[in-house]
């Protein structure tokens, strides 16, 4: 009796995969490919153009997005487009977006944060309070509420 | 705003009764407590005690006078008033999960629960065995069941659950009731019948209610938002993403307002505008006590600077009515055609009744339609 109530063999299967009424995801159905907007914002950016390019970016970032590699590459153009930007700058930048934008930039800006570079953290924290400011405590909410991770 | 501290733990759930003299709430344990109003004062008058499970849910049934309670011991109570005592009768769920929310019938001949078992139980009296018996509604839901509210024509049942969806069900039970007429959410109403499911939100639906009329169902989730789906737009749904902390509960005021709390412990203002189809925030209904403004010697400011990097402290105390997050609203007077008194009850133990006219003219900004 000792001994097989020391196994923990049984520890090892995930019963839940069995269970016949389990909650499986709705298939997503595949967004088309979307163009790739880094060359174009990149452009902007250097032409010094931060807010178009900012609004590019933000434009092309669709939410079904399947591949991680696209993800990653769409988080580096935003990354380079916030950094970019100079302090005085930002408030005017958030406060042309509409709500939907909002989300979607407070969503890049917590990404944003997990990967932290060098002087990333710094601007990204001032983003935060702008978007804060007009978000509001929902918007970092509907970030960690979301199902559709930018 | 009357409000009365009857705790220190939050009030899992409460209901009134129909001259709303009396109020029954669960004090997080397994027993449900009636206080009677004294004048200015609450005194227990009864202690219901039959579940061995937290009471997660309590519908007071106006006309016939009996109480529903369901637990987290998988079971529902039936009480009724035998001269100045409750007497329970067990009500078989055939769930194997803790039930969650319960809510009587607008004829109050049957009443539904939502459980953690996927599915809704619903509930009507055999008379023939002198028991309660119970139907299921299983599909197509996946998660838990939070909320539910009957609309008006005593057949159709709004459920809100965790698997981030709401929906209208038939819960026509041939037994007890003749078959309803059509109406805006479809015709055929067969028992379990889908008649509405909206699309995935990111967040669980908390509560769910049925506007006076019932051609409206509003909901709010989880991602701080409120939806609202109007049958007379063939179904179209709006939603609003608020800037608040997620909201718990809502309730209609108007067939136009709607009233919701949440966790940032004030109760909010919604309008719905028919010819946009829109939701917009018309404003927060507390309105705080202006405490005196105590300046702040330089001491407390160097030292507010030194712990929490700021010198301001706008933010230190809750300078709302309740102290913690709303669970629960129900309307008290007017019905949700025209409400003129609402009650909230919350996670620190209070109860607040708040009245319509008195907060449209303390603030000036108010328009409930």
């Amino acid at each position: 009796m000792a001994r097989s109530t020391l196994s923990s063999r049984f520890r090892r299967l995930d019963i839940d995969q069995y269970d016949e009424n389990r909650f499986v995801e709705e298939p997503e159905e595949a967004a088309a490919a979307e163009p790739d907007a880094g060359p174009e914002v990149e452009a902007l950016l250097r032409q010094g153009d931060a807010l178009r390019a900012f609004h590019t970016a933000i434009r092309s970032s669709p939410a079904n997005m399947k591949s991680q590699a696209m993800k990653e590459q769409a988080q580096g153009t935003m990354l380079k487009v916030l950094t970019s930007f100079k302090s005085s700058e930002i408030e005017q930048a958030v406060n042309s977006l509409d709500r939907n934008g909002v989300d979607l930039l407070m969503k890049y800006i917590y990404k944003g944060f997990e990967k932290p570079t060098e002087n990333s953290s710094a601007i990204l924290l001032q983003w935060h309070e702008k978007a804060l400011a007009v978000g509001g405590l929902g918007s970092i909410v509907r970030v960690l509420t979301a199902r559709k991770t930018v | 705003m009357a409000y009365h501290s009857f705790l220190l733990e939050p009030i899992s759930c409460h209901a009134w009764n129909k001259d709303r003299t009396q109020i029954a709430l669960c004090p997080n344990n397994h027993e449900v407590h009636i206080y009677r109003k004294d004048g200015a004062k609450w005194s227990k008058v009864h202690e219901l005690k039959e579940h061995n499970g937290q009471v997660t849910g309590i519908d007071w049934a106006p006309e016939s006078n009996r109480l529903v309670t369901c637990g987290t011991d998988r079971n529902a109570y039936v009480w009724t008033l035998k001269g100045n005592a409750w007497k329970p009768t067990l009500v078989i769920l055939r769930i194997n999960r803790a039930a969650r929310c319960v809510k009587w019938s607008p004829r109050e001949n049957k009443f539904a629960v939502g459980s953690g078992s996927r599915l809704i139980s619903i509930c009507y009296f055999e008379q023939e065995n002198d028991w309660w018996v119970c139907k299921h509604i299983k599909k197509p839901i996946r998660s838990t069941v939070l909320s539910l509210d009957w609309h008006p024509n005593n057949v159709l049942l709004a459920a809100g659950s965790c698997d981030f969806k709401c929906r209208i069900f038939s819960a026509y039970i041939k037994e007890v009731e003749e078959r309803p007429s059509p109406t805006p959410w479809g015709s055929k109403m067969p028992f379990g019948e889908l008649m509405f499911e909206s699309s995935s939100s990111c967040g669980w639906v908390h509560s769910i209610c049925f506007s006076a009329s019932g051609t409206r169902v509003a909901w709010v989730s989880h991602d701080s938002t409120l939806c609202l789906a109007d049958a007379s737009k063939r179904m179209a749904v709006t939603s609003l993403c608020t800037e608040t902390l997620p909201l718990l509960a809502v309730t209609f005021i108007t067939e136009n307002s709607l009233v919701a709390a949440g966790h940032d412990c004030c109760p909010m203002l919604f309008t719905y505008e028919e010819s946009q189809g829109v939701l917009t925030f018309g404003g927060k209904l507390d309105v705080p006590k202006q405490s005196s403004q105590r300046g702040l010697t330089a001491r407390e400011r160097f030292q507010n600077l030194d712990k929490k990097a700021s010198s301001d402290t706008a933010n230190a105390t809750l300078d709302t009515l309740h102290k913690n997050s709303i669970s629960q609203i129900s309307v008290l007077a007017g019905g949700k055609a025209n409400c003129s008194q609402f009650c909230t009850t919350g996670m620190d133990g209070g109860m607040s009744i708040w009245d319509v006219k008195s907060l449209e003219s303390a603030l000036k900004d108010l328009k409930i339609k």
